[in-house]
């Protein structure tokens, strides 16, 4: 399976096992999603439980909130990750709050899918990464696969998962892995082992790493299209790094994380986002505060620029592998 | 270097010999200082609007966004359409309910200024509002409120002295300290959690309408905001959503006249009524006499009905007017005419039902002041229990390490280091 189909997989496998769990959101239904994430959902489910709403996001997710807390899981789809700051109010004020200022009365236990990320020549509003937004906001979840398989086993526990999540999933990878060589022909998911998806159900929990490649020189803190490109970048190089998949960023592993660069003195942090106050910001202040007198070289981060998100220099911005690359010479030099 | 843009335009138009532009910014008709006159708002006969059929096309029924229901006319008889003719025990109930409220209202304020708490905000003369719709709801219908309807817990016989609690963030406060005053949430009384960001609630209450046909239930939703915050997007998300799923809703908008101190006008009352939103939705909408509670209730009912029978939303504006300040941190003298509330033409909710039911020969004025008597002593009781509990800012509050508790169902690591350590902080500070 590819990962829209991993995707599709959860949902349809949730579905069929609660009868509470409803998808919503622009262009899901008949049409099952832009992305053909929820293909055949309506037809299986019923328009009960399937069904496109109007543009607006803050009604999506107001809406959701509602439903949450009348019994159901809504999975509200939420198009581009770039289209979700109208729903903001509803999501960190809301959403995120809701068990804790009724004290566990009320809950909202809503997964809200959204494709992130750049990589495809979307321009500012189809690529930006928001994740940090709300992994600075107390009570809402954020989870990020990278692989089919992943993605599947994510997605069915994060909609189980009784607290708000935002599963954002990384567009650019929803076909095939991506390399950073955005010249040199796409590749797909067949074939990779990590693609290889049971149809049925099976569950990985939130907060729990994934080491992507096992290795003693180096530790690099990546999580969606950016373990693929980094895998790639240490291939070419060809140097013992350890890649951790964060996998979920709230919550997230900080066990593995700290016996990885303990293991090996050295840390990169490679992200989409932007840089400033970016996600990266706080894995380098953990990883500082748990592993200073460990590390042999000072952390570094990879980040896109602290700009708009460009549309005809965006493989400049994007951190791809010559940037990754510098990164590393530059901490292994120490 | 000269600005392109700016003094291009600006030659542009003086060359095209057209009167400036105006802009218009709103006032309301009086200020401080000044006499209050509300000789301008057009008041109906009580038995003028029609009551149409519960599943009329919203289509049939415009005028009634416009008009204004009414029940209670000026000798205090109930007459019209609309008339519910409720049997006496109801209209003693509904009196009662208005009454606590009030006098719940008036014992909460006080001890916001003792120091008993931080915060208050009362509903002064928009009781009817709240009991009405409480008591045309069936008791298991989810209300998703604004804070000014603290009305429907007590018309839901909810304890006093737990919504006493959360008023004094003390240890029975069952939201564990967490939310401003007034901010309650009772889900066995079927009363959502109040957000202090305005209209939220709408969509939510839209969503759980939405899941509750979807799931062939039977109950339905309702949900109040203020005119003001109608201008949120929140609220047209909310139209929208329920316009298109017919969701069975009752969209309340409580229009006092004020928010905080922008009058009306500054949400667009110059131009139309609130009711009249729902015509660009396609939904029912009904402008109601929000000070006679026997036409909020009799619209209530009606919209109710209307949505368990799968006719859709209804959007009800009630009419009424803010009478005290907006909250214990205002100050509405700054802004508004003195006298405003005493000319109020509407008049007061409890005053005309009290009078109604004087009329009908079922009550008397000396049954009236025992009552309001009877209701302090209750209320003052409820106080006294609660006080029990703790008062704000007086030690008696939930455990600190609570406050790392319901961020999410299961603590997370950094959430029990950062517990941790502020209890090892304390510690060492010998606190
Ligand atoms: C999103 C948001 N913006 C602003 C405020 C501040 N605020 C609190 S109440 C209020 C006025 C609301 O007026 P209205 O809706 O007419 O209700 P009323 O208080 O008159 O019942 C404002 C501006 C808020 N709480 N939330």
């Amino acid at each position: 399976m590819n990962m829209i189909q991993a995707i599709n997989s959860a949902m349809d496998v949730m579905m069929e096992r609660d009868p509470s769990v409803v998808v919503m959101g622009e262009d899901v239904g008949f049409f099952g999603g832009v992305f053909r994430a929820t293909a055949g959902l309506q037809q299986k489910y019923g328009k009960n439980r399937v069904f496109d709403t109007p543009i607006t996001e803050c009604g999506i997710i107001g809406v959701a909130v509602g439903m949450g807390a009348y019994g159901l899981r809504p999975v509200p789809e939420i198009q581009f990750a770039d289209y979700i700051y109208p729903a903001l109010d509803q999501l960190v004020s809301e959403a995120a709050r809701l068990r804790y200022r009724s004290a566990g009365e009320f809950i909202a236990p809503m997964t809200v899918r959204s494709p992130f990320g750049g990589g495809i020549f979307g321009g500012q509003t189809h690529s930006q990464s928001p994740e940090g937004i709300f992994t600075h906001c107390s009570g809402i979840k954020t989870v990020i696969p990278s692989t089919p398989y992943d993605a599947k086993g994510l997605l069915i526990a994060a909609i189980e998962d009784n607290d708000p999540t935002l599963f954002f999933e990384p567009k650019r990878i929803y076909n095939g892995p991506f390399d950073g060589h955005y010249d040199t022909p796409a590749k797909s998911w067949a074939g990779h082992a990590d693609a290889q998806v049971p149809t049925g159900y099976y569950r990985i929990a939130l907060g729990k790493a994934r080491i992507a490649r096992a290795g003693e020189a180096l530790t690099i803190l990546c999580y969606g299209t950016m373990v693929h490109v980094v895998e790639d970048t240490v291939k070419t190089l060809g140097i013992d790094a350890e890649i951790v998949d964060l996998r979920s960023l709230v919550p997230l592993d900080i066990d593995t994380i700290e016996a990885s660069v303990k293991k090996t003195g050295r840390c990169l942090i490679v992200h989409e986002a932007t840089r400033t106050s970016g996600f990266g910001a706080e894995l380098l202040a953990q990883v500082q505060e748990r592993c200073f007198y460990h590390l042999e070289a000072p952390i570094e981060r990879v980040t896109g620029f602290d700009t708009p998100y460009p549309h005809s220099l965006e493989w400049a911005y994007f951190p791809g592998p010559v940037r990754i690359r510098e990164a590393i010479n530059k901490i292994m030099k120490d | 270097m000269t600005d392109p843009i700016g003094s291009g335009g600006m030659d542009g138009q003086a060359g095209r010999n057209l009167p400036p532009l105006r802009l218009h910014v709103p006032e309301p008709p009086a200020r401080p200082g000044e006499s209050a006159d509300f000789t301008h708002f057009d008041i109906p006969a009580a038995d003028a609007a029609p009551r149409p059929d519960e599943a009329a096309q919203p289509s049939d029924m415009r005028d009634l966004a416009y008009g204004l229901v009414r029940v209670l006319d000026e000798d205090s008889a109930a007459v019209g359409a609309w008339n519910p003719k409720l049997p006496p025990e109801t209209l003693l109930r509904m009196l009662r309910y208005m009454a606590l409220t009030r006098a719940f209202d008036a014992r909460m304020f006080r001890a916001q200024r003792q120091g008993k708490t931080s915060f208050y905000m009362k509903s002064t003369g928009e009781e009817a509002v709240s009991i009405g719709a409480a008591l045309a709801l069936a008791r298991d219908d989810m209300c998703f409120p604004s804070y000014r309807q603290q009305g429907i817990l007590l018309a839901r016989d909810w304890p006093m002295a737990d919504m006493m609690n959360q008023i004094y963030s003390n240890t029975g406060d069952r939201l564990k300290g967490r939310q401003l005053p007034i901010m309650y949430s009772a889900r066995e009384a079927g009363f959502f959690s109040i957000s202090g960001n305005l209209t939220t609630q709408y969509p939510q209450a839209v969503g759980w309408a939405m899941a509750s046909a979807a799931r062939g239930d039977t109950r339905i939703a309702a949900t109040w905001c203020g005119e003001g915050s109608t201008a949120e997007g929140d609220f047209h998300s909310a139209c929208t959503f329920a316009s298109v799923y017919r969701a069975p809703v009752i969209m309340n908008v409580v229009n006092n006249q004020w928010a905080i101190s922008s009058f009306s006008g500054f949400a667009g009352a110059e131009a139309t009524t609130f009711a009249a939103r729902a015509v660009g939705y396609g939904i029912a909408g009904l402008r109601v006499d929000g000070n006679d509670i026997l036409a909020v209730y009799a619209a209530t009912r009606w919209a109710a009905d209307r949505a368990r029978a799968n006719g859709g939303p209804t959007l009800i504006e009630h009419f009424t007017y803010r009478v005290e300040g907006h909250s214990t941190s205002d100050d509405p003298s700054a802004y508004r005419s003195a006298e405003e509330s005493s000319l109020w033409p509407l008049g007061d909710p409890i005053a005309r039902l009290k009078q109604h039911c004087i009329t009908l020969g079922i009550w008397d004025e000396d049954r009236h002041a025992a009552m309001d008597k009877e209701l302090a002593e209750l209320v003052r009781d409820a106080a006294r229990e609660a006080e029990k509990n703790g008062i704000l800012g007086h030690g008696l509050h939930h455990p600190m390490e609570s406050m790392f508790e319901d961020v999410f169902e299961e603590m997370p690591w950094h959430l029990k280091e950062q517990q941790q350590q502020m209890l090892d902080e304390w510690k060492a500070a010998g606190l």
